[in-house]
């Protein structure tokens, strides 16, 4: 080595490689799995707990798997034979329901137009290059009135109604998510003020609304929906049980997105508050314009992981009697043909949610990393 | 609260249209009936591979369509577990409820509603794997039993027990089909329900033989449409809809003997139900002369019902038993249409 | 949304009181209680309408009125001629018992968890991420069902579980095991217990005032706890083994006899601890990371072990950031017990909120009873919380 007879200044040498033994895989591991008895044990511990779940998994999953071919639970096995693997097959075969629930075969088109439209409005909201351009930003929040009208049909543009019975699997999932989550912000953004305003009446009547559908499980939101709300309307009167759904799923998601918006709200200093008073704006302007944008932003990833939960507890509608994704496939496996395919049916449809579920919370770690590098400029 | 306000204000707003006084101008203005049927019961109401509903239950929704509305296809069919069913119909989302419900005392009258007759008399029984080797409901000591909730059944499953000295481990299941998965899987040894749906949910286990349903029927289960109190038309409408397949037996007219009875039948019982009189029969509950007609000719008699949804032809393999007409040892039994 | 429209109509006929800043919130005030009373009013009147209209009765007196059916866990006795209030506190037990257990599995799973997953060992900090990461995203319903479905399914049937060891046995009913029956004289033990675990906590304050005033250390806890086992056991033994054990053993169609947990408790159990534990990681591990870094290297530098670091120095200080989250789990957890009805697991929610409302088509009343209770857990449960925080706000810096 050259370096080593050169003459270098005090303080000029030029760093070294580190002392062979200090690096490289084997150090590693031995720093960090090996590095005590105790941690030596948890580790074997720990590969072979993956070594008893996974490679069975994988054989169950997708090696001794069955998708196509079979017509029922038994043929899945016939086929199979000695191998007893996942028979896939119902989902394979009810494909179209577990997509559209009971939606008419040839108006399906509509919902994959509302599903594209849907998406093009989810980018516009979740990209800034596109949310910054105006027209842009008004044709992606105008897209789901389109979608709606799509999917409910309307004469005006000659496409037939199709009544909410017949919507089901995840196109049910998506209206009660997107729609609970769409319309609920503004509520909760209006009932978070509310609760802190400095009128007594305003705050009062907040209060005890928030924690009183905080208070209770959902579940029973949704029993009162189905069963008891049209005790409360006038003689006669009864709508749509989607739409008494949706409204239960909005003010349910509103009064938890509203402790997180709360949340960002105290966390605002006083002196932006005192900054906009001192310019003479009125309460609405300074909400709007000073505390609000700045309240939102610091609230975001709390509300992205409320919208992750509205969007699990969309599964609960099961129970009442709405045919989302569970919902189809527990009509399926209550058939003669798919009796008996129960964790099939589950470990699917978890996949499902936890595909969507998982991508949202990705999305809201790298948001609050963005926000967090906002801060420190 | 105060943004619910608006909302609540605009559905109501929304919703107004509908309101009006009585039950059959609301039918008559929508054009369809809502009727409430079980969630999947063979023989009595399930869809069948082409989606359409059938069943004994489904027959008689289709009858008060025929005499309400002339059609027996104007029905939209609203599946219900045993749980929701009453509050369904109170609010009022459905017209009438036509799901093996049992009259019984309480809820005649305390809940808020009247029973329209009886399309088929029942009696709550038990069905035991074969392998188990119980012969008599009497051996059941001990046995965890699946049971449906919020029906007379879990009463009745109560009260027998008890007499009897027995115990018992009640699995409460919400729908037939948890039910089977529960019963399949072991997790009872007993499924107890009436008889004839014991029958229904046999049929469609893969191998119907190993399973048997034992003697004793505990219970009494007239099982009927139901429809909401204060509006008498409409309940007469119900039971009068029943009561005419019933007679219609009795005086063996047909779906497809119906026309050249017609107008040369000179019983003035079955031109009554023919609608070729002068009796206005029809007018006097609010509906057209031919209303009798329609559900006959669209929907048969009570025998031609029976047998094509649960009679000895098809997988329920059920007898007539109580349900034949009085005149042939059983207890159906219609008031004359006079 | 309605508080625009309302300014635009008052400015109008109220100029002046309008432009005033107390006057506009007085009147904007009594505009909203204007607004709910009637809404309220509104309601109350549809009602009285709508029941009226039914003829159906109000009032809570279905609740002395035998319930007529039975419960298959009950942690009181309980019978079908027993009322339907007593059947409603059979589920509300039911409920708590879940609940609590689920508590407590949850809140070790959890810890463990979240202090694993910021561990050096990269197998488990990676395994307890993808354990965090699934169970999270996935629905907790569906969780339960196929617990539940798991069971069921794969669990023998009674007749033919074989004994895993003397007295164990898994079936599709249930997890059988013995159980202790305390005879005449068991009473003793129990007093030795009390007296034990109070004598251990005196001497517990004794060891901590010596070692305050004097820096000798000693074993208080071992030592008080071989009090607390030995005093008992001697009791006990004293009393000639008061205490008889129940086997369960196959007769007719179940094990009779010893402890039984039936399977809906435990895919509840399970479910709701396994799904509730990763948010708990995720609170632990947020918690941990919010203590500085400087906290851990001082107690290094003053030559403290690791584990005890964690111990004495990190956990002590995350808890203050942990509890209030931790404790909004738990209240989650509680509230989501409720799904305990889609596998047939009578708790609240299906005794008095399912089979009561259903058999005496009392839904208004039902329903009251069942939204009350919750909320009367949650807001006892919050008030405390608030208590606590004030506490730690206080002795804070």
């Amino acid at each position: 080595m050259s370096i080593e007879t050169k003459k270098y200044p005090v303080g000029m040498h030029p760093a070294l490689p580190p002392p062979s033994g200090s690096v490289g895989p084997l150090r590693w591991m031995r720093d960090n799995l090996f590095s005590s008895v105790s941690n030596t044990v948890l580790t074997l511990l720990g590969l072979y707990l993956v070594y008893i779940i996974v490679p069975p998994f994988i054989q169950w999953a997708f090696i001794d798997s069955v998708v196509y071919g079979a017509e029922s639970r038994k043929e899945c096995l016939a086929i199979m034979g000695e191998d007893r693997g996942a028979c896939w097959s119902f989902v394979y075969r009810r494909w179209g329901q577990f997509v559209y629930g009971f939606y008419p075969i040839e108006e399906r088109w509509r919902v994959n137009v509302a599903f594209i439209l849907t998406f093009i409005t989810i980018a516009v909201v979740l990209v800034e290059k596109l949310r910054a351009n105006k027209p842009v930003l008004i044709v992606g929040i105008l897209l789901p009135v389109v979608s709606f009208f799509l999917i409910t049909g309307n004469s005006l543009f000659g496409l037939v109604d199709v009544p909410t019975n017949k919507m089901g699997g995840v196109l049910l999932t998506l209206i009660v998510g997107l729609s609970g989550i769409f319309v609920s912000l503004p509520i909760s953004i209006m009932l978070a003020l509310s609760r802190i305003s400095k009128l007594p009446i305003f705050s009062i009547i907040a209060t005890i609304f928030i924690e009183f559908i905080r208070g209770v499980p959902l579940i029973t939101l949704l029993f009162i929906a189905s069963t008891l709300l049209s005790y409360f309307l006038p003689a006669g009167s009864n709508f749509d049980l989607l739409l008494r759904v949706l409204i239960m799923v909005t003010i349910f998601s509103a009064a938890y997105i509203a402790e997180v918006i709360r949340g960002g709200l105290a966390a605002i200093p006083t002196g932006q508050y005192e900054a906009a008073d001192a310019l003479g704006l009125s309460y609405w302007q300074s909400m709007r314009l000073i505390i609000l944008p700045q309240a939102l932003k610091i609230s975001i990833p709390g509300i992205v992981g409320s919208f992750i939960g509205l969007f699990k507890d969309t599964t609960l509608v099961v129970i009442i009697g709405l045919l989302d994704p569970l919902g189809i496939g527990m009509a399926a496996i209550s058939t003669t043909a798919w009796a008996g395919l129960s964790t099939e049916l589950y470990v699917f449809i978890g996949l499902f949610f936890f595909i969507f579920c998982f991508s949202m919370s990705r999305y809201s770690l790298y948001l609050e990393k963005k926000l967090q590098t906002g801060h420190n400029n | 609260m105060k943004k619910l306000l608006p909302i609540a204000v605009s559905l109501a707003a929304l919703t107004a249209m509908n309101v009006s006084a009585s039950t059959l101008e609301d039918v008559q203005a929508r054009g369809v009936l809502k009727c409430g049927v079980s969630t999947g019961l063979a023989g009595f109401a399930a869809p069948n591979d082409s989606g359409q509903w059938e069943g004994l239950d489904v027959d008689l929704c289709r009858a008060v369509a025929a005499a309400v509305l002339g059609d027996s296809e104007k029905v939209e069919y609203v599946p219900l577990t045993s749980k929701v069913r009453f509050e369904v119909l109170k609010s009022g989302e459905i017209d009438v409820l036509s799901r093996v419900t049992t009259w019984t005392f309480t809820r005649d009258a305390s809940l808020g509603l009247n029973f329209a007759g009886v399309n088929y008399y029942d009696g709550q029984g038990f069905m035991v794997p074969k392998a188990l080797g119980v012969t008599s409901a009497k051996d059941l000591d001990g046995a965890s039993i699946c049971i449906q909730t919020g029906t007379t059944t879990e009463l009745n499953a109560a009260e027998y027990f008890k007499l009897n000295g027995m115990t018992y481990e009640p699995v409460p299941v919400e729908t037939s089909a948890e039910g089977r998965s529960n019963y399949i899987a072991g997790r009872c040894d007993v499924y107890t329900t009436d008889a004839s749906a014991l029958a229904a949910q046999r049929s469609v286990f893969e191998d119907p033989t190993a399973h048997v349903v034992l003697p004793e029927i505990i219970s009494k289960e007239p099982l009927g449409p139901v429809v909401r109190h204060g509006d008498d038309q409409w309940l007469d409408i119900v039971k009068w809809s029943h009561n005419v397949m019933l007679n219609a037996e009795e005086l063996n007219i047909t779906s497809k003997n119906l026309d050249e009875r017609g107008a040369n039948d000179k019983d003035p019982a079955a031109q009554g139900l023919l609608g070729t009189n002068e009796a206005k029969l029809g007018a006097m509950l609010g509906l057209d002369k031919k209303w009798a007609y329609n559900i006959i000719k669209q929907v048969g008699n009570y025998s031609e019902s029976f047998e094509r949804n649960v009679g000895k032809e098809t997988a329920l393999k059920l007898d007539r038993g109580l349900n034949a007409l009085w005149t042939n040892g059983g207890i159906q039994y219609a008031p004359p249409l006079k | 949304m309605s508080g625009t429209q309302v300014q635009e109509k008052k400015t109008v006929t109220l100029g002046s009181l309008w432009r005033d800043k107390k006057s506009r919130g007085v009147i904007l005030q009594i505009f909203a209680v204007i607004v709910i009373l009637l809404f309220i009013g509104n309601i109350v009147s549809n009602t009285v309408e709508n029941l009226d209209r039914l003829g159906v009765k109000v009032g809570f007196d279905f609740l002395t009125e035998p319930a007529n059916y039975d419960i298959n866990q009950t942690l009181i006795e309980y019978d079908s001629s027993d009322t339907h209030f007593r059947a409603g506190l059979v589920g509300l037990l039911n409920t708590l018992l879940v609940a609590v257990c689920g508590i407590v599995v949850a809140t070790f799973l959890g810890f463990t968890a979240g202090v694993l997953r910021l561990s050096n060992n990269f197998v488990l900090s990676r395994l307890m991420q993808v354990y965090v990461e699934i169970t999270r995203n996935v629905p907790v319903l569906l969780q339960i069902l196929l617990w539940h479905g798991i069971l069921i399914h794969s669990l023998p049937v009674p007749k033919k579980a074989e004994a895993m060891f003397e007295g164990f046995v898994l079936t599709n009913r249930g997890a059988y095991m013995p159980q202790p029956i305390p005879q005449e004289g068991f009473g003793w033990v129990w007093i030795a217990l009390i007296i034990a675990i109070v004598g251990a906590v005196l001497f517990k304050k004794y060891a901590n005032k010596v070692q305050i005033e004097t820096g000798r250390l000693i074993p208080a806890i071992w030592i008080g706890a071989a009090f607390i086992i030995g005093l008992p056991l001697i009791t006990f033994l004293l009393m000639g083994s008061p205490i008889e054990i129940s086997y369960p053993e196959l007769k007719g169609f179940n094990y009779k006899g010893g402890f039984v947990i039936k399977p809906e408790f435990m895919a509840l159990w399970f479910a709701l601890s396994i799904y509730t534990g990763a948010f708990i990681a995720e609170i632990v591990r947020a918690g941990i990371q919010s203590v500085s870094h400087g906290q851990t290297e001082a107690a290094h530098a003053l030559g403290i072990r690791p584990d005890f670091t964690m111990r004495l120095v990190v956990i002590p200080q995350a808890l203050r950031v942990i509890i209030p989250p931790l404790i909004s789990q738990y209240l989650n957890l509680t509230k989501n017990s409720s799904l305990a009805i889609a596998i047939g697991y009578m708790d609240l929610v299906a005794t008095i909120g399912g089979i009561s409302l259903n058999q005496t088509g009392r839904a208004l009343e039902s329903m009251a009873i069942v939204l009350g209770v919750y909320l009367f857990i949650s807001l006892f449960i919050s008030g405390l919380m608030n208590i606590y925080n004030k506490r730690v706000a206080l002795v804070g810096r």
